[in-house]
Protein backbone atom coordinates (compact mmCIF):
# COMPACT_ATOMS: atom_id res chain seq x y z
CA UNK A 1 0.00 0.00 0.00
CA UNK A 2 1.29 3.23 -1.07
CA UNK A 3 2.19 6.43 1.54
CA UNK A 4 0.28 8.26 -1.29
CA UNK A 5 -3.26 8.45 -2.49
CA UNK A 6 -4.27 9.04 -5.10
CA UNK A 7 -2.87 12.40 -7.06
CA UNK A 8 -6.63 13.39 -7.39
CA UNK A 9 -7.33 12.77 -3.51
CA UNK A 10 -3.91 14.73 -2.76
CA UNK A 11 -5.34 17.72 -4.50
CA UNK A 12 -8.59 17.13 -3.00
CA UNK A 13 -7.29 17.07 0.58
CA UNK A 14 -4.86 20.36 -0.09
CA UNK A 15 -7.58 22.41 -1.47
CA UNK A 16 -9.94 21.39 1.24
CA UNK A 17 -7.03 22.53 3.77
CA UNK A 18 -7.45 18.79 5.47
CA UNK A 19 -3.99 18.32 4.39
CA UNK A 20 -1.28 21.06 4.19
CA UNK A 21 1.45 22.07 0.85
CA UNK A 22 3.93 22.06 3.43
CA UNK A 23 3.21 18.68 5.64
CA UNK A 24 3.25 16.88 1.87
CA UNK A 25 6.51 18.23 0.83
CA UNK A 26 8.41 17.46 4.37
CA UNK A 27 6.91 14.22 3.47
CA UNK A 28 8.55 13.86 0.40
CA UNK A 29 11.87 15.28 1.80
CA UNK A 30 11.81 12.85 5.23
CA UNK A 31 10.89 9.95 2.75
CA UNK A 32 14.15 10.92 0.25
CA UNK A 33 16.40 10.84 3.50
CA UNK A 34 15.53 8.22 4.76
CA UNK A 35 15.78 6.08 1.79
CA UNK A 36 17.78 7.23 -1.20
CA UNK A 37 20.95 6.29 0.92
CA UNK A 38 19.79 3.01 0.36
CA UNK A 39 18.85 2.83 -3.74
CA UNK A 40 20.85 6.30 -5.20
CA UNK A 41 17.98 7.20 -7.07
CA UNK A 42 17.87 10.89 -6.15
CA UNK A 43 20.82 12.60 -6.79
CA UNK A 44 20.10 16.37 -5.35
CA UNK A 45 17.43 17.98 -3.21
CA UNK A 46 15.77 21.30 -3.73
CA UNK A 47 14.77 21.81 -0.03
CA UNK A 48 14.12 25.44 0.42
CA UNK A 49 12.70 26.25 -2.76
CA UNK A 50 9.98 23.32 -2.29
CA UNK A 51 9.32 24.57 1.24
CA UNK A 52 8.73 28.67 -0.09
CA UNK A 53 6.68 27.30 -2.62
CA UNK A 54 4.57 24.76 -0.39
CA UNK A 55 4.26 27.61 2.09
CA UNK A 56 3.14 30.39 -0.53
CA UNK A 57 0.65 27.46 -1.65
CA UNK A 58 -0.57 26.95 2.00
CA UNK A 59 -1.67 31.06 2.26
CA UNK A 60 -3.18 30.58 -1.16
CA UNK A 61 -5.33 28.21 0.19
CA UNK A 62 -6.17 29.65 3.24
CA UNK A 63 -7.30 32.51 1.50
CA UNK A 64 -9.57 30.95 -0.39
CA UNK A 65 -7.63 30.66 -3.71
CA UNK A 66 -8.26 27.97 -5.99
CA UNK A 67 -4.16 27.38 -6.73
CA UNK A 68 -4.48 24.54 -9.27
CA UNK A 69 -5.03 21.16 -10.49
CA UNK A 70 -2.29 19.83 -8.75
CA UNK A 71 -2.51 21.75 -5.64
CA UNK A 72 0.10 20.67 -2.88
CA UNK A 73 1.67 17.80 -5.01
CA UNK A 74 5.55 17.28 -4.81
CA UNK A 75 7.21 15.70 -7.54
CA UNK A 76 10.80 14.54 -8.82
CA UNK A 77 12.35 14.68 -11.81
CA UNK A 78 15.08 13.65 -14.08
CA UNK A 79 18.06 15.62 -13.58
CA UNK A 80 17.92 16.12 -17.57
CA UNK A 81 15.67 18.95 -17.21
CA UNK A 82 16.41 22.08 -16.27
CA UNK A 83 15.20 23.50 -12.93
CA UNK A 84 15.33 26.53 -10.57
CA UNK A 85 17.88 26.59 -7.39
CA UNK A 86 19.51 23.22 -8.09
CA UNK A 87 22.25 21.88 -10.41
CA UNK A 88 21.47 19.65 -13.78
CA UNK A 89 23.75 17.54 -14.43
CA UNK A 90 22.35 14.71 -16.62
CA UNK A 91 24.15 12.80 -14.04
CA UNK A 92 27.33 13.48 -16.49
CA UNK A 93 31.23 15.09 -15.24
CA UNK A 94 30.44 17.45 -18.27
CA UNK A 95 27.17 19.38 -16.58
CA UNK A 96 28.50 18.72 -12.79
CA UNK A 97 28.05 21.67 -11.13
CA UNK A 98 25.70 23.00 -13.74
CA UNK A 99 22.65 26.06 -12.99
CA UNK A 100 20.14 26.53 -15.30
CA UNK A 101 19.36 29.68 -16.33
CA UNK A 102 15.58 28.78 -16.88
CA UNK A 103 13.46 25.63 -16.06
CA UNK A 104 11.72 22.76 -18.41
CA UNK A 105 8.36 23.94 -19.75
CA UNK A 106 7.16 21.01 -18.23
CA UNK A 107 8.50 21.76 -15.21
CA UNK A 108 6.72 25.16 -15.38
CA UNK A 109 3.25 23.97 -16.25
CA UNK A 110 3.38 21.16 -13.36
CA UNK A 111 4.76 23.84 -11.06
CA UNK A 112 1.60 26.68 -12.44
CA UNK A 113 -0.97 23.92 -11.43
CA UNK A 114 0.42 24.41 -7.59
CA UNK A 115 2.92 20.61 -7.90
CA UNK A 116 5.70 21.15 -6.36
CA UNK A 117 9.54 20.17 -7.42
CA UNK A 118 10.96 18.72 -4.22
CA UNK A 119 14.50 16.76 -6.35
CA UNK A 120 16.36 15.56 -9.27
CA UNK A 121 16.93 11.65 -10.43
CA UNK A 122 19.37 9.87 -11.55
CA UNK A 123 20.10 8.78 -15.11
CA UNK A 124 22.34 7.08 -17.51
CA UNK A 125 24.77 10.23 -18.34
CA UNK A 126 23.22 12.39 -21.37
CA UNK A 127 20.79 9.63 -21.04
CA UNK A 128 22.72 7.11 -22.71
CA UNK A 129 21.90 3.46 -21.54
CA UNK A 130 19.22 1.14 -20.05
CA UNK A 131 20.58 0.29 -16.75
CA UNK A 132 21.26 3.81 -15.22
CA UNK A 133 24.74 2.35 -14.97
CA UNK A 134 26.42 4.70 -17.17
CA UNK A 135 25.83 7.52 -14.43
CA UNK A 136 28.58 9.82 -13.46
CA UNK A 137 27.33 10.55 -10.37
CA UNK A 138 26.02 7.15 -8.69
CA UNK A 139 24.16 4.02 -9.43
CA UNK A 140 21.09 3.07 -8.56
CA UNK A 141 19.63 -0.08 -7.30
CA UNK A 142 16.15 -1.75 -8.44
CA UNK A 143 14.11 -1.59 -5.20
CA UNK A 144 12.98 -5.08 -5.52
CA UNK A 145 16.19 -5.82 -5.35
CA UNK A 146 19.43 -4.21 -4.37
CA UNK A 147 22.02 -6.14 -6.14
CA UNK A 148 20.09 -5.35 -9.99
CA UNK A 149 19.40 -2.62 -11.67
CA UNK A 150 16.21 0.00 -12.02
CA UNK A 151 17.09 0.35 -15.81
CA UNK A 152 17.36 3.00 -17.59
CA UNK A 153 18.12 5.79 -18.65
CA UNK A 154 15.25 6.94 -16.41
CA UNK A 155 16.47 4.85 -13.40
CA UNK A 156 16.15 7.15 -11.14
CA UNK A 157 12.64 8.28 -11.72
CA UNK A 158 11.03 4.78 -12.27
CA UNK A 159 13.10 3.83 -8.38
CA UNK A 160 11.40 6.90 -6.91
CA UNK A 161 8.31 5.81 -7.97
CA UNK A 162 8.62 2.56 -6.52
CA UNK A 163 10.62 3.56 -3.36
CA UNK A 164 7.24 5.93 -2.93
CA UNK A 165 8.97 8.92 -2.57
CA UNK A 166 6.41 11.33 -4.23
CA UNK A 167 3.40 10.41 -5.85
CA UNK A 168 5.17 10.95 -9.26
CA UNK A 169 8.49 11.52 -11.24
CA UNK A 170 8.86 12.51 -15.44
CA UNK A 171 11.15 10.79 -17.30
CA UNK A 172 12.20 10.74 -21.19
CA UNK A 173 12.11 8.08 -23.48
CA UNK A 174 14.44 8.59 -26.51
CA UNK A 175 14.24 4.64 -27.45
CA UNK A 176 12.91 3.05 -24.22
CA UNK A 177 13.89 5.17 -21.08
CA UNK A 178 10.94 5.80 -19.71
CA UNK A 179 8.66 2.69 -19.98
CA UNK A 180 11.52 0.09 -19.54
CA UNK A 181 13.02 0.97 -16.35
CA UNK A 182 8.94 1.66 -15.66
CA UNK A 183 9.13 -2.36 -16.34
CA UNK A 184 12.18 -3.47 -14.22
CA UNK A 185 10.76 -1.06 -11.31
CA UNK A 186 6.75 -2.34 -11.71
CA UNK A 187 5.50 0.92 -12.33
CA UNK A 188 3.61 2.83 -14.79
CA UNK A 189 5.55 4.70 -17.47
CA UNK A 190 3.92 6.53 -20.73
CA UNK A 191 5.71 7.35 -23.95
CA UNK A 192 3.23 10.36 -25.26
CA UNK A 193 2.86 10.94 -29.22
CA UNK A 194 5.84 12.50 -29.91
CA UNK A 195 5.54 16.31 -29.99
CA UNK A 196 3.02 15.91 -27.34
CA UNK A 197 5.05 17.48 -24.42
CA UNK A 198 7.10 20.24 -25.29
CA UNK A 199 10.86 19.51 -24.26
CA UNK A 200 11.97 22.88 -24.00
CA UNK A 201 14.51 23.09 -21.18
CA UNK A 202 15.53 19.06 -20.86
CA UNK A 203 18.90 18.19 -22.37
CA UNK A 204 18.35 16.65 -25.90
CA UNK A 205 19.75 13.76 -26.95
CA UNK A 206 18.19 12.47 -30.22
CA UNK A 207 15.87 15.13 -31.41
CA UNK A 208 13.46 13.39 -33.62
CA UNK A 209 12.91 10.45 -31.09
CA UNK A 210 12.80 12.26 -27.67
CA UNK A 211 9.36 12.75 -25.50
CA UNK A 212 8.58 13.50 -22.03
CA UNK A 213 6.39 11.49 -19.69
CA UNK A 214 5.79 10.82 -16.24
CA UNK A 215 6.05 7.79 -14.20
CA UNK A 216 3.03 7.13 -11.77
CA UNK A 217 1.83 4.44 -9.60
CA UNK A 218 -1.79 4.08 -11.51
CA UNK A 219 -3.01 5.28 -14.99
CA UNK A 220 -5.46 7.71 -13.62
CA UNK A 221 -2.11 9.54 -12.51
CA UNK A 222 -0.35 9.38 -15.58
CA UNK A 223 -2.73 10.61 -17.47
CA UNK A 224 -3.54 13.80 -15.05
CA UNK A 225 0.15 14.95 -15.55
CA UNK A 226 0.17 14.01 -19.50
CA UNK A 227 -3.14 16.72 -19.31
CA UNK A 228 -1.54 19.31 -17.50
CA UNK A 229 1.95 19.09 -19.82
CA UNK A 230 0.80 18.92 -23.07
CA UNK A 231 0.16 21.11 -25.34
CA UNK A 232 1.78 23.67 -28.25
CA UNK A 233 5.09 25.41 -26.48
CA UNK A 234 6.23 28.68 -28.40
CA UNK A 235 9.39 27.36 -27.52
CA UNK A 236 9.59 23.95 -28.93
CA UNK A 237 8.35 24.14 -32.66
CA UNK A 238 7.69 20.48 -32.77
CA UNK A 239 4.74 20.51 -30.41
CA UNK A 240 1.38 19.63 -31.28
CA UNK A 241 -2.14 19.78 -30.16
CA UNK A 242 -3.39 16.81 -28.75
CA UNK A 243 -6.23 15.35 -28.07
CA UNK A 244 -9.52 18.03 -27.36
CA UNK A 245 -10.65 15.90 -24.27
CA UNK A 246 -7.23 15.94 -22.65
CA UNK A 247 -6.29 12.84 -20.97
CA UNK A 248 -7.56 12.85 -17.74
CA UNK A 249 -11.10 11.75 -16.35
CA UNK A 250 -10.66 8.32 -18.23
CA UNK A 251 -13.19 5.73 -18.24
CA UNK A 252 -11.76 2.25 -18.59
CA UNK A 253 -12.46 0.89 -22.13
CA UNK A 254 -10.94 -2.13 -24.19
CA UNK A 255 -14.27 -3.77 -24.66
CA UNK A 256 -15.11 -4.10 -28.64
CA UNK A 257 -11.46 -2.44 -29.02
CA UNK A 258 -9.57 -4.94 -31.91
CA UNK A 259 -6.32 -5.81 -30.05
CA UNK A 260 -3.27 -6.56 -32.22
CA UNK A 261 -0.59 -8.86 -30.72
CA UNK A 262 2.62 -8.27 -32.25
CA UNK A 263 4.29 -11.32 -33.61
CA UNK A 264 7.14 -10.30 -34.24
CA UNK A 265 7.89 -9.82 -30.57
CA UNK A 266 7.22 -13.02 -29.35
CA UNK A 267 10.36 -15.01 -31.49
CA UNK A 268 13.66 -15.58 -30.06
CA UNK A 269 15.61 -13.68 -27.22
CA UNK A 270 12.42 -13.41 -25.32
CA UNK A 271 12.29 -14.90 -21.87
CA UNK A 272 10.02 -17.66 -22.11
CA UNK A 273 8.68 -16.13 -18.39
CA UNK A 274 8.12 -12.23 -19.54
CA UNK A 275 6.41 -14.06 -22.46
CA UNK A 276 4.07 -16.36 -20.47
CA UNK A 277 3.17 -13.14 -18.24
CA UNK A 278 2.27 -10.86 -21.22
CA UNK A 279 0.19 -13.54 -22.75
CA UNK A 280 -2.01 -13.77 -19.72
CA UNK A 281 -2.00 -10.31 -20.03
CA UNK A 282 -3.49 -10.39 -23.27
CA UNK A 283 -5.85 -13.65 -22.60
CA UNK A 284 -7.23 -11.05 -19.58
CA UNK A 285 -7.94 -8.30 -22.33
CA UNK A 286 -10.02 -10.93 -23.91
CA UNK A 287 -11.99 -11.86 -21.70
CA UNK A 288 -13.03 -8.11 -21.07
CA UNK A 289 -14.48 -7.67 -24.30
CA UNK A 290 -11.35 -6.90 -26.37
CA UNK A 291 -11.54 -8.78 -29.80
CA UNK A 292 -7.93 -9.78 -29.98
CA UNK A 293 -5.76 -10.81 -33.49
CA UNK A 294 -2.66 -11.38 -34.44
CA UNK A 295 -0.44 -8.34 -36.71
CA UNK A 296 2.71 -8.80 -38.07
CA UNK A 297 5.03 -5.76 -39.00
CA UNK A 298 8.48 -7.39 -40.90
CA UNK A 299 10.31 -4.31 -40.73
CA UNK A 300 10.34 -4.39 -36.67
CA UNK A 301 13.38 -6.87 -36.96
CA UNK A 302 15.49 -3.97 -38.17
CA UNK A 303 13.94 -1.40 -35.99
CA UNK A 304 17.42 -1.84 -33.24
CA UNK A 305 19.45 -1.23 -36.68
CA UNK A 306 17.62 1.71 -37.55
CA UNK A 307 17.63 2.93 -33.97
CA UNK A 308 21.19 2.47 -33.64
CA UNK A 309 21.85 4.52 -36.88
CA UNK A 310 19.27 7.29 -36.46
CA UNK A 311 19.80 8.33 -32.80
CA UNK A 312 23.80 8.68 -32.45
CA UNK A 313 23.90 10.37 -35.67
CA UNK A 314 21.32 13.23 -34.00
CA UNK A 315 22.97 12.88 -30.33
CA UNK A 316 26.46 13.31 -32.21
CA UNK A 317 25.03 16.55 -33.39
CA UNK A 318 23.31 17.76 -29.89
CA UNK A 319 26.24 16.72 -27.87
CA UNK A 320 28.48 19.13 -30.18
CA UNK A 321 27.35 21.78 -27.64
CA UNK A 322 29.41 20.70 -24.91
CA UNK A 323 32.96 21.65 -26.09
CA UNK A 324 34.80 23.30 -23.21
CA UNK A 325 33.82 26.83 -23.92
CA UNK A 326 29.71 27.65 -23.95
CA UNK A 327 28.59 25.35 -20.88
CA UNK A 328 30.51 24.44 -17.29
CA UNK A 329 33.03 22.09 -17.77
CA UNK A 330 36.50 23.26 -19.74
CA UNK A 331 39.70 21.82 -19.01
CA UNK A 332 42.28 24.39 -17.65
CA UNK A 333 45.33 23.86 -19.34
CA UNK A 334 44.85 23.97 -23.08
CA UNK A 335 46.88 25.88 -25.21
CA UNK A 336 44.50 26.66 -27.78
CA UNK A 337 40.96 26.04 -28.56
CA UNK A 338 41.78 23.16 -30.81
CA UNK A 339 42.94 21.27 -27.31
CA UNK A 340 40.58 22.69 -25.31
CA UNK A 341 37.71 21.32 -27.21
CA UNK A 342 39.15 18.00 -27.44
CA UNK A 343 40.26 18.12 -23.93
CA UNK A 344 37.02 19.28 -22.60
CA UNK A 345 35.31 16.48 -24.19
CA UNK A 346 37.94 13.72 -23.81
CA UNK A 347 37.54 14.46 -20.01
CA UNK A 348 33.60 15.67 -19.62
CA UNK A 349 32.18 12.51 -21.59
CA UNK A 350 32.15 8.96 -20.27
CA UNK A 351 32.67 5.98 -22.53
CA UNK A 352 29.28 5.88 -23.53
CA UNK A 353 28.82 9.15 -24.72
CA UNK A 354 32.08 9.03 -26.79
CA UNK A 355 31.21 5.36 -28.07
CA UNK A 356 27.75 6.75 -29.42
CA UNK A 357 29.33 9.90 -30.77
CA UNK A 358 31.78 8.20 -32.80
CA UNK A 359 28.68 5.96 -34.22
CA UNK A 360 27.31 8.92 -34.68
CA UNK A 361 29.71 10.61 -36.32
CA UNK A 362 30.74 7.65 -38.43
CA UNK A 363 27.48 7.45 -39.79
CA UNK A 364 27.10 11.11 -41.05
CA UNK A 365 30.64 10.95 -42.50
CA UNK A 366 30.89 11.46 -46.19
CA UNK A 367 30.87 7.78 -48.03
CA UNK A 368 29.09 6.64 -45.36
CA UNK A 369 26.19 8.81 -44.98
CA UNK A 370 23.86 7.07 -47.79
CA UNK A 371 24.92 3.26 -46.59
CA UNK A 372 23.99 4.13 -42.95
CA UNK A 373 22.30 7.09 -42.80
CA UNK A 374 20.02 7.72 -45.26
CA UNK A 375 19.09 3.76 -45.47
CA UNK A 376 17.84 4.36 -41.95
CA UNK A 377 15.69 6.71 -42.51
CA UNK A 378 14.36 5.01 -45.68
CA UNK A 379 13.65 1.79 -43.60
CA UNK A 380 12.33 4.09 -40.97
CA UNK A 381 9.89 5.02 -43.60
CA UNK A 382 9.18 1.62 -44.38
CA UNK A 383 8.25 0.70 -40.36
CA UNK A 384 5.89 3.59 -40.24
CA UNK A 385 4.23 2.45 -43.49
CA UNK A 386 3.56 -1.03 -41.55
CA UNK A 387 2.42 1.20 -38.66
CA UNK A 388 -0.13 2.94 -40.01
CA UNK A 389 -1.15 -0.19 -42.19
CA UNK A 390 -1.33 -2.42 -38.41
CA UNK A 391 -3.23 0.73 -37.56
CA UNK A 392 -6.20 0.95 -39.55
CA UNK A 393 -6.94 -2.95 -38.70
CA UNK A 394 -6.77 -2.55 -35.16
CA UNK A 395 -7.10 0.07 -31.80
CA UNK A 396 -4.32 -1.35 -29.81
CA UNK A 397 -1.07 -3.18 -29.76
CA UNK A 398 0.42 -4.80 -27.80
CA UNK A 399 3.43 -6.75 -26.64
CA UNK A 400 6.51 -7.21 -24.20
CA UNK A 401 8.36 -4.22 -22.49
CA UNK A 402 11.65 -5.92 -22.34
CA UNK A 403 13.26 -9.09 -22.98
CA UNK A 404 13.79 -10.58 -19.17
CA UNK A 405 13.19 -8.93 -15.80
CA UNK A 406 16.05 -6.76 -14.37
CA UNK A 407 19.46 -8.08 -14.92
CA UNK A 408 22.45 -8.09 -12.55
CA UNK A 409 24.31 -4.66 -11.53
CA UNK A 410 27.48 -4.93 -13.67
CA UNK A 411 26.14 -8.51 -15.53
CA UNK A 412 25.97 -6.87 -19.12
CA UNK A 413 27.91 -3.70 -18.77
CA UNK A 414 31.29 -4.79 -20.65
CA UNK A 415 28.97 -5.45 -24.05
CA UNK A 416 27.41 -2.16 -25.30
CA UNK A 417 25.15 -4.24 -27.75
CA UNK A 418 23.84 -6.80 -25.12
CA UNK A 419 22.84 -3.52 -23.68
CA UNK A 420 21.59 -2.20 -26.74
CA UNK A 421 19.69 -5.14 -27.36
CA UNK A 422 17.45 -4.29 -23.83
CA UNK A 423 16.04 -1.64 -26.43
CA UNK A 424 14.63 -3.99 -28.95
CA UNK A 425 10.99 -4.00 -27.76
CA UNK A 426 11.04 -0.07 -27.22
CA UNK A 427 12.86 1.79 -29.75
CA UNK A 428 9.94 1.17 -32.58
CA UNK A 429 7.31 3.41 -31.05
CA UNK A 430 9.77 6.23 -30.81
CA UNK A 431 11.38 6.05 -34.30
CA UNK A 432 7.60 6.16 -35.80
CA UNK A 433 6.51 8.59 -33.04
CA UNK A 434 3.41 7.21 -31.96
CA UNK A 435 2.31 6.88 -27.77
CA UNK A 436 3.27 3.58 -25.52
CA UNK A 437 2.67 2.57 -22.13
CA UNK A 438 4.27 0.24 -20.12
CA UNK A 439 1.92 -1.30 -17.56
CA UNK A 440 3.02 -3.48 -14.38
CA UNK A 441 1.32 -7.16 -15.31
CA UNK A 442 3.01 -9.55 -12.63
CA UNK A 443 6.47 -10.68 -10.95
CA UNK A 444 8.79 -13.34 -11.54
CA UNK A 445 10.91 -14.06 -8.77
CA UNK A 446 9.75 -10.95 -7.23
CA UNK A 447 10.89 -8.90 -10.47
CA UNK A 448 8.16 -6.67 -11.96
CA UNK A 449 7.53 -7.72 -16.18
CA UNK A 450 5.83 -4.78 -17.55
CA UNK A 451 3.18 -5.15 -20.59
CA UNK A 452 3.35 -2.69 -23.56
CA UNK A 453 0.42 -1.41 -25.29
CA UNK A 454 1.06 1.55 -28.08
CA UNK A 455 -1.55 2.93 -29.73
CA UNK A 456 -1.56 5.05 -33.25
CA UNK A 457 -0.23 8.95 -33.25
CA UNK A 458 -2.45 11.32 -31.14
CA UNK A 459 -4.44 8.63 -30.01
CA UNK A 460 -3.09 8.99 -26.11
CA UNK A 461 -6.34 8.69 -24.96
CA UNK A 462 -7.21 5.68 -26.31
CA UNK A 463 -3.84 4.43 -25.23
CA UNK A 464 -4.72 5.35 -21.51
CA UNK A 465 -8.15 4.34 -21.37
CA UNK A 466 -7.07 0.42 -22.47
CA UNK A 467 -4.43 0.81 -19.85
CA UNK A 468 -6.76 1.36 -17.15
CA UNK A 469 -8.86 -1.45 -18.07
CA UNK A 470 -5.95 -3.70 -17.75
CA UNK A 471 -5.16 -2.03 -14.46
CA UNK A 472 -8.75 -2.74 -13.58
CA UNK A 473 -8.89 -6.61 -14.74
CA UNK A 474 -4.84 -6.90 -12.96
CA UNK A 475 -5.67 -5.39 -9.26
CA UNK B 1 29.16 -10.40 -40.56
CA UNK B 2 31.66 -6.84 -41.56
CA UNK B 3 34.57 -5.11 -42.32
CA UNK B 4 36.22 -4.32 -39.25
CA UNK B 5 36.91 -0.65 -38.31
CA UNK B 6 41.23 -0.58 -38.85
CA UNK B 7 42.92 1.75 -35.62
CA UNK B 8 43.16 4.47 -38.03
CA UNK B 9 39.69 4.74 -39.00
CA UNK B 10 38.91 5.08 -35.05
CA UNK B 11 41.25 7.68 -34.75
CA UNK B 12 40.17 9.71 -37.99
CA UNK B 13 36.63 8.83 -36.24
CA UNK B 14 37.96 10.24 -33.05
CA UNK B 15 39.64 13.40 -34.34
CA UNK B 16 36.13 14.55 -36.45
CA UNK B 17 34.33 14.08 -33.24
CA UNK B 18 36.95 16.49 -31.28
CA UNK B 19 38.11 13.42 -28.85
CA UNK B 20 41.45 12.51 -27.94
CA UNK B 21 41.56 8.59 -27.04
CA UNK B 22 44.61 6.73 -25.34
CA UNK B 23 45.80 3.79 -26.62
CA UNK B 24 43.89 1.50 -24.79
CA UNK B 25 40.36 3.68 -25.43
CA UNK B 26 41.11 3.10 -29.08
CA UNK B 27 41.91 -0.85 -28.68
CA UNK B 28 38.91 -1.09 -26.72
CA UNK B 29 36.48 0.93 -29.22
CA UNK B 30 37.68 -0.51 -32.47
CA UNK B 31 36.09 -3.58 -30.76
CA UNK B 32 32.81 -1.97 -29.66
CA UNK B 33 32.51 0.19 -32.80
CA UNK B 34 32.84 -3.07 -35.39
CA UNK B 35 30.66 -5.10 -33.40
CA UNK B 36 28.01 -2.60 -33.34
CA UNK B 37 28.56 -0.94 -37.10
CA UNK B 38 28.02 -5.01 -38.04
CA UNK B 39 25.21 -5.31 -36.37
CA UNK B 40 23.96 -2.58 -37.95
CA UNK B 41 25.50 -3.69 -41.33
CA UNK B 42 22.21 -5.57 -41.64
CA UNK B 43 19.96 -2.77 -42.98
CA UNK B 44 21.77 -2.75 -46.40
CA UNK B 45 19.57 -5.81 -47.14
CA UNK B 46 16.52 -4.00 -46.18
CA UNK B 47 14.36 -3.76 -49.75
CA UNK B 48 13.56 0.25 -50.01
CA UNK B 49 12.83 0.49 -53.13
CA UNK B 50 10.76 3.38 -54.32
CA UNK B 51 10.68 4.78 -50.26
CA UNK B 52 11.62 8.43 -49.63
CA UNK B 53 13.65 8.70 -46.06
CA UNK B 54 12.39 10.05 -42.71
CA UNK B 55 13.49 13.07 -41.05
CA UNK B 56 10.53 13.59 -39.11
CA UNK B 57 6.94 12.21 -37.88
CA UNK B 58 4.73 15.07 -36.77
CA UNK B 59 3.95 16.08 -40.09
CA UNK B 60 4.48 20.15 -39.13
CA UNK B 61 5.70 22.28 -41.93
CA UNK B 62 7.73 25.66 -41.97
CA UNK B 63 6.57 26.38 -38.07
CA UNK B 64 7.43 30.18 -37.52
CA UNK B 65 6.87 33.15 -34.98
CA UNK B 66 7.22 36.54 -35.05
CA UNK B 67 10.85 37.52 -34.87
CA UNK B 68 10.48 40.03 -31.82
CA UNK B 69 12.12 40.67 -28.59
CA UNK B 70 10.18 38.33 -25.64
CA UNK B 71 10.87 38.95 -21.66
CA UNK B 72 11.53 35.30 -20.87
CA UNK B 73 13.09 34.27 -17.15
CA UNK B 74 16.20 34.50 -18.74
CA UNK B 75 18.00 37.27 -19.58
CA UNK B 76 20.70 37.63 -21.91
CA UNK B 77 23.30 38.14 -19.06
CA UNK B 78 21.99 34.84 -17.24
CA UNK B 79 22.12 32.47 -20.51
CA UNK B 80 26.31 34.38 -20.74
CA UNK B 81 27.00 33.63 -16.99
CA UNK B 82 26.68 29.78 -17.91
CA UNK B 83 30.09 29.89 -20.27
CA UNK B 84 32.56 28.99 -18.12
CA UNK B 85 34.78 32.30 -19.58
CA UNK B 86 32.96 35.59 -19.93
CA UNK B 87 34.34 38.98 -20.23
CA UNK B 88 31.63 41.38 -20.71
CA UNK B 89 29.33 40.08 -23.14
CA UNK B 90 31.09 38.08 -24.95
CA UNK B 91 32.20 34.31 -24.44
CA UNK B 92 36.02 33.87 -24.01
CA UNK B 93 38.22 31.26 -25.28
CA UNK B 94 41.69 30.27 -26.27
CA UNK B 95 43.54 30.98 -29.14
CA UNK B 96 42.63 29.96 -32.87
CA UNK B 97 45.84 30.08 -34.24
Amino acid sequence: MSVWPKISDIVKSVSDGRVSATENVNKALKLIEEKNPEYSAVVSVIESRAIARAEEIDKRIAKGENVGRLAGVPFIVKDNYLSFDSETTASSNMLKGFRAPYQATAIEKLEAEGAILVAKANLDAFAHGTSTENSDLMVTKNPHDKERVPGGSSGGSAASVALDLVPFTLGSDTGGSIRQPAAFCGVVGVKPTYGLISRSGVVAMASSTDVLGPLTRNVDDAGLIIDVMSGVDPLDGTTIQGNSEGYSNLNASVKSKKVGVIKEWFGEGLDSGVAEKVKTAIKALEDAGAEVVEVSLPSLDLALAVYYVVVPAELSSNLSRHDGQRYQFSYEGAKDLDESYEQSRSIGFGPEAKRRIMIGTHVLSSGYYDAYYNKAQTVRTKLINEFNQAFSEVDIMVGPITPTTAFKIGELSDDPLQLYLQDIYTVSANLVGVPAISIPCGEIDGLPVGLQLLADQNNDRILLEAAKAYEEINS
Amino acid sequence: MSKQLSKEEIIALARLSRLKLTDAEVEQYQKELSSIIGYIDQLSGADTEGLRPTSQVTGLENVSREDEVKELTASPDDLLDVAPNRQERFIKVRRMI
